[in-house]
């Protein structure tokens, strides 16, 4: 459905996506890992179209993304920290994205009742914690049941009782069939939420396959032990050559 | 999209930063109207305060708002829509909020002592000032994505345009004064946009001889009505060619 074909992608001298061919299917759950700095955020911005890359070609449902914005009705992005306008309240707030994205008759509120916002939603935006705006992102990116769901550190600042609830929703749109694209530090969660491992490192896709042959190639369990042992594994091949 | 200017607009409206902008106006004008009866005088001097103050607020407050919401224009930008209109719907909000804190900020008090023509034309020039560095500002905060780089070129247009830009002229006129200047200095003022609202308020005034040499020489040139007319379309180039540079560089720009 989504496909990067050579995509390169620099900052001046800095690379930040270093040839990057990937392949992403529909109804699948990807987990996008990499150390800081390794350009999971550079590629998900140019999927969304926020950054233009240096060559190669992005293709969403077998079009190319370059200079378009109709495809983004199909995404649902959750950014990694929200800001938003400090004197608008959440109702506001909500209001104006059902105006900017048009299609209002299909939205899908569970969230918002979930994490309770509706007893929030005339508060203005500055007044609440990060952890709240962080709900109000989610709550944004699954409201307009989009077929693709793009979620930048979705756990990050979340208290366990509302990173249960968000779990037990991203997994419910999971089994609806939706394709996720997940980024996060928590190997945990990313264990239960995603079934395929993209790993970054500096700007090249290291490894793309499902988390259950990642964990048997490495006699592993666990995804957190599962992938330092395949960092570890491909350092000594890069010490070897 | 209209919604979307609507709340922009709305929560800029209720910065503090606008809020005291307004007040600061309010006090100036009412003060100036409290010294002087006499209206011609009042909008003489709140010229000075606004040829000065107007561009200096609309730069800083317009690169400091576009930076401080940076997430927030990302966040709309993955949405299905056109990256143009998202900079637009953000150029109509700043620009109509700094406008709106400067109607009533001068306007107010000159209806409590009764609003005479040349305060309305005060009120017009300022709104187009507001507009063009607005607009300047804009172009300074894509050129770069260094918060205080953007601010510090926004400063560079209010104080090349209010204080660098007369020097350089002075001296031209001064160095040349052999030579018929006329044409030249005319064409040279209409690089500058404070000059060009300067001139207008000139001409409505009718003072424009006080003005010295290129006001005379433009009263002259163009009479009163052309002359405003004139200027008035030379600022309204001054906020395009700005605005249609910094909206090409946003919709290529990385963000």
């Amino acid at each position: 459905m989504i496909s990067f074909r050579n995509v390169n992608k620099k900052f001046g001298k800095l690379t930040a996506l270093d040839n990057v061919s990937l392949d992403i299917s529909p109804s699948k759950s990807y987990a996008l890992i990499g150390p800081n700095g390794s350009g999971k955020t550079t590629l998900i911005k140019s999927l969304l179209g926020l950054v233009v890359p240096t060559s190669g070609e992005i293709m969403f449902a077998e079009k190319s993304i370059l200079n378009e914005w109709k495809y983004r009705e199909k995404i649902g992005y959750m950014p990694q920290s929200g800001h938003y306008p400090d004197n608008i309240n959440i109702g506001q707030l909500i209001d104006m994205m059902k105006n900017i994205r048009g299609n209002v008759e299909n939205v899908d509120e569970e969230l918002i009742d979930a994490f309770k916002l509706y007893k929030l939603y005339n508060k203005k935006m500055h007044a609440l914690s990060g952890g709240t705006r962080q709900k109000v992102s989610a709550a944004l990116a699954f409201l307009f049941n989009a077929p693709v769901l793009i979620l930048d550190e979705p756990t990050a600042g979340l208290d366990p009782i509302s990173v249960e609830i968000f779990k037990e929703k991203i997994i419910s749109e999971k089994h609806k069939g939706k394709l996720l694209l997940i980024t996060s530090h928590v190997l945990n969660d990313l264990d239960e939420l995603a079934s395929d491992v993209i790993y970054l490192f500096e700007g090249k896709v290291q490894y793309n396959n499902s988390i259950e042959i990642l964990k048997s190639e490495t006699n592993e369990k666990r995804l957190g032990k599962a992938i330092a042992t395949l960092i570890m594994q491909k350092e000594l091949l890069n010490s070897i050559s | 999209m209209v919604r979307v200017i609507k709340y922009i607009f709305y929560d800029l409206l209720r910065t503090r930063f606008i809020l005291l902008y307004t007040a600061f106006l309010f006090v100036s004008t009412f003060v100036m109207f409290q010294i002087d009866s006499d209206a011609a005088k009042v909008v003489l001097s709140l010229l000075n305060i606004v040829l000065m103050v107007v561009p200096l607020i609309s730069v800083v407050f317009t690169t400091i708002h576009f930076f401080n919401s940076y997430e927030f224009i990302e966040l709309m930008l993955a949405q299905p829509v056109n990256r143009k209109v998202i900079f637009l719907s953000e150029y109509t909000s700043v620009a109509s909020s700094l406008c709106a804190a400067y109607l009533v900020g001068i306007g107010g008090p000159s209806l409590l002592f009764g609003a005479v023509q040349s305060v309305i034309s005060l009120l017009f020039t300022g709104v187009i000032l507001t507009l063009v560095f607005v607009s300047l500002a804009f172009l300074s905060s894509v050129l770069t994505r260094d918060k205080a780089k953007a601010i510090g070129i926004a400063l560079l247009f209010w104080f090349y345009f209010s204080l660098i830009y007369d020097g350089l002229l002075l001296w031209v006129i001064y160095s040349f004064n052999d030579y018929p200047l006329e044409k030249v200095t005319l064409t040279l003022i209409a690089f500058n946009p404070v000059d060009l609202a300067r001139i207008i308020m000139l001409l409505q005034l009718d003072i424009s001889a006080l003005m010295g040499y290129t006001g005379a020489f433009y009263k002259e040139f163009f009479g009163s009505s052309t002359g405003i007319l004139f200027s008035t379309s030379i600022l309204m180039v001054w906020v395009a060619v700005p605005l249609w540079f910094a909206l090409r560089i946003f919709c290529r720009k990385d963000l």
